[in-house]
């Protein structure tokens, strides 16, 4: 099944003058089709300024289309009858943990999406401590957000998502704050909650290393679609990448290198381990 | 120029509930024209630590010595302090707010008291040590891409020619060419201008390619102060504390494991092919 599907989506910001009037627009997504099935983990990849977070804001309806259409879950997000359907099934997790954290106690937090979905108090609870459970902080519960680290603070935030029990969930460049075993932590979270709950990912990132392991990697330029594939496709493709302004895995960068000065090694390498095994069967 | 800490403690609300210690007998000496990296886990005292440097934060005892001067004595100039360190905070891109770019950067200079002329040529200079085309220079900041902005931003403390650079994780955020971009530029201002870098950073493969030596902290206190591939040898110690090592370093420990004769103390993937190469020519 389709979690979320586009169609020729367009949108357009606005440019105005002092005076207020509309002078113009940009475009900052033009004609994408993407299309993203139930339980699947998807990459968005672009540089600063590509169109990726505009896009994952029209997942949960925080912008509207203003052209095409957008559908999550099967419901197009621009029918204002479907929007506490749509913010149901997709829940947003943004880069900077602070903004995100309203609760002064880490339940609290957690409970407040759930409540605001008009949950029943007894069911409020216990998707509280479930979601807690799931992200790993459930021994953090009565205490307070501010003292925790970016790792944890950013878990709390996922936990917050979750206790509304979405299908999908977007995440814009979640780690990007983090220290590198804050970015691990998250990322774990993310994997054990596909495996347990199923929930669809779409997963924006600057960091190449996450997205190895994704179903299907998209990378945006200048609000166009301009790559499409999996990691080891899109990977493949170091200078393409390069002049989108991205990069590749380290460890495909090193065995790029070790290429460049002759040895023969198998093409496609993403991970660390991969690199080794094909080294250590080379000798 | 030298910044010489010596047994520095700052605890954050004193004498109230929240009392916290955030920097524990810290004792460091930075040197002229050192590439420094600060890595540690969210929470550590780095940005803390820097704040002091330029005198932004009073420790709560403990003394700081720039140029062989406490800076805590009684009529010492922390105007001139300021302008001989320039700090580079997070997202510095939030704090630019003039009409256009150029006149932006000229705000610095424009503090230190110099006329509008001087002003103008600081701010030209500046802009072009961190390569921003000139067509921008007229334009509103908030015109510009996130990288752009980086760029005005810290123009806007060259421009008023400090001696230190002292910059919190200028590259958060960025896509991986403009993370490149920037870093490449204040190594190419480290080299040119023999201005001392401090770089705060949770990137353990930009730490590794840049800085000549590493300050680690982990609660308040200086864990390791050495080069980054002596640092980097400790990996086991670094994850307990939230932190890492280049992701080539696991690789050749992973190699050498598994009977590869490589040397493990390798942090940049030049470095790693090269000790890759030699190992497996030496074997056959």
């Amino acid at each position: 099944m389709d979690m979320v599907q586009t169609e020729n989506l367009v949108f357009e910001y606005e440019k105005r003058d002092e005076e207020g009037n509309v002078i113009g627009a940009s475009r900052a997504i033009d004609r994408v089709d993407i299309d993203v099935k139930e339980g699947q983990f998807i990459a968005i990849l672009g540089h600063n300024g590509s169109g990726k977070s505009t896009l994952a804001k029209h997942i949960n309806a925080i912008l509207l289309p203003s052209e095409g259409a957008m559908w999550v879950n099967g419901r197009n997000t621009s029918d204002p009858g479907e929007l506490w359907n749509v913010r149901q099934s997709a829940g947003m997790v943004f880069q900077n943990p602070d903004n995100q954290i309203i609760g002064t106690v880490v339940e609290e937090d957690v409970g407040f999406g759930p409540e605001n979905l008009g949950v029943p108090t007894d069911e409020i609870w216990q998707r509280v401590e479930e979601s807690l459970k799931a992200v790993g902080m459930i021994e953090y519960r009565h205490h307070s957000p501010n003292k925790l680290s970016g790792g944890q603070k950013q878990r709390v935030a996922i936990a917050g998502v979750v206790a509304m029990e979405p299908k999908c969930i977007v995440l814009d460049e979640p780690t990007a704050m983090l220290d590198p075993v804050g970015r691990k932590e998250v990322l774990k979270t993310v994997q054990k909650l596909r495996q347990q709950k199923q929930v669809t990912v779409i997963l924006i990132t600057h960091y190449m290393e996450e997205v190895v392991d994704a179903d299907k990697i998209y990378v945006m330029d200048h609000g166009h679609v301009v790559m499409e594939g999996t990691p080891r496709e899109i990977f493949s493709r170091v200078d393409e990448l390069k002049s989108y302004r991205l990069d590749v895995p380290q460890a495909t960068l090193l065995a790029d290198e070790l290429k460049k000065r002759g040895l023969k090694i198998r093409d496609g390498i993403l991970r660390k381990e991969e690199l080794v095994e094909a080294l250590c069967q080379s000798n | 120029m030298s910044i010489k800490l010596e047994h520095l403690n700052y605890v954050y609300s004193q004498g109230t509930a929240y009392e916290k210690k955030a920097l524990n007998d810290i004792c460091l000496e930075i040197l002229h024209g050192e590439f420094i990296g600060i890595i540690g886990h969210t929470g550590s005292g780095k940005s803390t630590l820097i704040q002091h440097l330029n005198g932004l934060i009073r420790a709560t005892d403990g003394k700081l010595y720039y140029n062989g001067e406490n800076i805590y004595q009684e009529g010492y100039d922390m105007r001139k302090l300021r302008s001989e360190v320039g700090l580079v905070f997070q997202y510095p891109e939030h704090q630019l707010f003039e009409i256009d770019v150029l006149t932006d950067v000229c705000f610095g200079p424009r503090n230190q008291g110099l006329p509008p002329e001087a002003c103008k040529e600081r701010a030209l200079e500046a802009l072009r040590l961190v390569g921003l085309k000139e067509k921008y220079y007229q334009s509103s900041p908030f015109e510009l891409s996130g990288g752009q902005k980086r760029r005005v931003a810290i123009a806007g403390v060259l421009a008023m020619r400090p001696k230190v650079l002292v910059l919190d994780e200028p590259t958060a955020g960025l896509d991986p060419r403009g993370r490149d971009d920037i870093l490449d530029q204040i190594a190419f201002l480290h080299k040119e201008s023999d201005m001392t870098v401090i770089l705060v950073s949770h990137s353990m493969e930009d730490i590794a390619r840049y800085a000549d030596r590493l300050i680690v902290m982990n609660r308040g206190t200086v864990m390791y102060h050495d080069e980054p591939k002596k640092v980097f040898e400790h990996y086991q110690e670094l994850e307990k504390v939230g932190l890492a090592a280049p992701q080539v370093t696991y690789i050749m420990h992973d190699l050498a494991r598994r009977g590869i004769s490589v040397r493990t103390d390798v942090t940049t993937v030049v470095e790693a092919a090269d000790e890759i190469m030699r190992a497996l020519e030496k074997a056959e």
